[in-house]
């Protein structure tokens, strides 16, 4: 077992009190790794790395949130633009009904999905940024 | 009246106290009362939060409107649903690290301003007012509908349950009780509607948009409810409220001119009479109005990280969104087998009637309509549960100053005190359009949360004095365009169209608002806010 012992200043010749870590600890405290240290601090660094965080996860919202725009909200413009649309029928349902009350929740559902998948990785990412082993 | 309706009500409204109850051998200490401790897995979370949303609107409104409007309102749901897609987008995850628990919190979080904090605390109060009294005006409806009682009784009784339950139980019990009533909600529309398929098969699938226009199914009277004029084959007859005029089966039903509904081709097909414009404001306020309804994100902090806050919200949108497939067809079926409501106006009623009129008096048709009456009650016990409980939860950390050190018996004032002006408003306001309050709920919502949240967890620029301007204009704006709508008179023409509908307009006036007055004041920017963006966007596995 190694240990290591301190001598705290001003204690003179009389070491009343001596603090024994062991080495895994005293090591793994050594190097404490300094992104970490950077987010907690506020350093430019840690402000970069957040920034970077947070711009990815807002990028991925407005890139799904066009997806919705683009599927879902250009059909009212699509049924004012082109009515026969709304004759069209499938299954004996007529396109409008089929599109807005059925596959329109499938639709929103998938999209959460892949917002859920893609946003846990982005973290995933960050995490493994400020975690990685920085020798 | 229908023999399986009044235990089934004493049934939902005994379970759900006696949820409450169970919940209260629990709920130890403020925390519980107020959050449940942030201990609630995601998904008796999603499934309350679903409970929870699911109002009068959605289980009667929605089908009503189908049936009265046809395609052009599928909207509602469509909006209704999507609404968590844009709360999971924007809001959910970094909502739950911000660590507050009512909007004022986080108000107080993100921008340290006492003055914004109480500018939040009188939307979220307004906001929970505009919708707790239409839940409890629909609870007095059903029970005039169903029960032939009197419309004060309902209100009343639905009122006293929800506050009795709140108080005692506070959120840790309404957890349990919502989860239960979204359950009880789903079952409610889906066993019937098995059966009315199955009925409609066997009748040989009748057309729902016949060529010779809606007919009756069997011979029916109609009670007039209002003077009005009639169009029998082209020929306007005037009738009197009170008249009964029977029907024979296959019999043309006639246009009545005091109740709009739309026949034929304009029923079926898309944009028959609504401007592109009433259209997309529905939609605009439906798809951003669920991020600021206090009811809805006060249930976040009850999730123990944001991971998990954004796996709830994903549960919610595909329970929702479950849940919604089944109204359209009530409204759909109900052009078949309940088109006198046509004739009276109250298409809110068709899921309450539909199973006993498609089904015959028999006992089946009895016990179905007596389980979605109990759904109903669900709905309403559900949603004015959750609403009380936020704004209860404002009114005792923002009015009573009770957030450091308050007791659970502050909490049960606070809950009374929430719950007596919108009791004494839905008793004394009894003729006030319910479906387009809820609607105009979200636009306020829309106008004024949705902004303040989406800028403040994006965008390190908002300052105090650029969210409480654009919360002023935006949210003010639609206040006031809530208050002509259901106070002033009836508009026509374009003002009609801004003022009914407001979100298009309200929306980019209080984003614009913000970001410019933010701009202006960037001097203002909070000194912390790399700290905030740190705290509402890092995992929490890093445990900073």
């Amino acid at each position: 077992m190694c240990g290591w012992s301190v001598r705290l200043p001003g204690m003179g010749d009389k070491p009343a009190r001596t603090r024994v870590v062991l080495g895994e600890v005293a090591a793994r405290r050594a190097t404490a790794d300094p992104a970490h240290a950077d987010l907690a601090e506020q350093t430019p660094v840690g402000e970069a790395l957040v920034k970077g965080l947070v711009r990815a996860q807002l990028a991925l919202a407005i890139r799904l949130s066009l997806v919705v725009v683009t599927g879902l909200g250009a059909l009212p413009l699509l049924f004012a633009v082109a009515p026969r649309v709304g004759h069209v029928t499938v299954v004996g349902i007529n396109l409008p009904w089929l599109l807005l009350g059925v596959l329109s929740f499938p639709f929103l559902v998938g999209v959460g999905w892949a917002y859920v998948h893609w946003a846990e990785r982005n973290e995933q990412d960050f995490t493994a940024v400020i975690r990685r082993p920085d020798r | 009246m229908n023999p399986y309706v009044v235990p089934s009500l004493v049934v939902v409204v005994l379970v759900t106290v006696g949820i409450g109850a169970y919940g209260l051998r629990f709920a130890r200490t403020t925390s519980d009362f107020l959050v449940a401790s942030r201990s609630v897995s995601p998904s008796w979370n999603a499934a309350a939060i679903s409970g929870e949303y699911l109002s009068a609107a959605s289980f009667l409104g929605i089908a009503g409107l189908v049936l009265r409007y046809g395609v052009d309102v599928l909207w509602y749901p469509v909006g209704f649903a999507a609404g968590y897609l844009a709360l999971l987008l924007f809001v959910a995850a970094p909502l739950r690290r911000s660590g507050a628990f009512t909007l004022p919190d986080f108000c107080e979080v993100r921008l340290r301003s006492p003055v914004l904090r109480r500018i939040a605390t009188v939307f979220v109060v307004f906001i929970g007012c505009l919708y707790l009294v239409p839940q409890l005006q629909g609870a007095g409806l059903t029970f005039t509908t169903v029960t032939g009682g009197s419309y004060w009784w309902g209100a009343l009784l639905v009122g006293l349950v929800v506050t009795t339950n709140v108080a005692l139980g506070g959120m840790r019990a309404i957890t349990f009780v919502q989860a239960f009533q979204y359950w009880l909600k789903l079952t409610a529309l889906a066993v019937p509607v098995i059966f009315l398929v199955l009925q409609w098969q066997s009748d040989g699938r009748p057309a729902v948009t016949p060529q010779a226009g809606t007919t009756f199914a069997v011979t029916t009277t109609v009670t007039i409810q209002q003077n009005a004029t009639i169009n029998f084959d082209g020929q306007e007859t005037a009738v009197r409220a009170g008249d009964e005029l029977t029907f024979p089966a296959g019999a043309p039903v006639p246009r009545v001119s005091t109740v709009g509904a739309h026949f034929g081709a304009d029923w079926l097909l898309p944009g028959s009479d609504k401007s592109l414009f009433a259209t997309y404001s529905l939609i605009l306020a439906t798809f951003l109005g669920t991020m600021g309804l206090p009811h809805v994100l006060v249930r976040f902090y009850t999730n123990p990280d944001g991971a998990s806050a954004r796996r709830t919200t994903l549960v919610v949108l595909a329970l929702v969104g479950c849940f919604y497939l089944l109204p359209t067809l009530y409204g759909v079926l109900g052009r078949i087998y309940t088109p006198q409501l046509l004739m009276t106006g109250r298409t809110d009623a068709v899921v309450l009637l539909l199973p006993e009129a498609a089904l015959g008096g028999g006992e089946l048709g009895r016990v179905l309509g007596a389980l979605v009456t109990a759904g109903a009650l669900a709905a309403f016990l559900s949603t004015s549960s959750g609403l009380l409980t936020s704004v209860a939860g404002v009114v005792f950390t923002d009015v009573l100053h009770a957030d450091r050190g308050g007791s659970v018996r502050d909490f049960r004032l606070a809950t009374a005190l929430a719950a007596i002006v919108p009791m004494a408003l839905s008793l004394y306001v009894s003729d006030m359009d319910v479906s387009r309050v809820v609607g105009l709920a979200f636009a306020v919502a829309a106008s004024s949360f949705c902004p303040l949240l989406v800028l403040g967890i994006w965008w390190r620029g908002l300052t105090d004095v650029g969210a409480a301007a654009g919360v002023l204009a935006g949210g003010g704006a639609a206040m006031a365009a809530v208050l002509v709508t259901v106070l002033g008179p009836p508009l026509t023409g374009w003002p009609a169209q801004l003022i009914g509908q407001p979100a298009a307009w309200t929306v980019p006036l209080a984003f614009a608002v913000m970001v410019i007055g933010s701009l202006l004041t960037s001097r203002r920017i909070p000194r912390e806010v790399g700290a905030t963006m740190l705290r509402l966007h890092a995992p929490e596995s890093l445990r900073l």
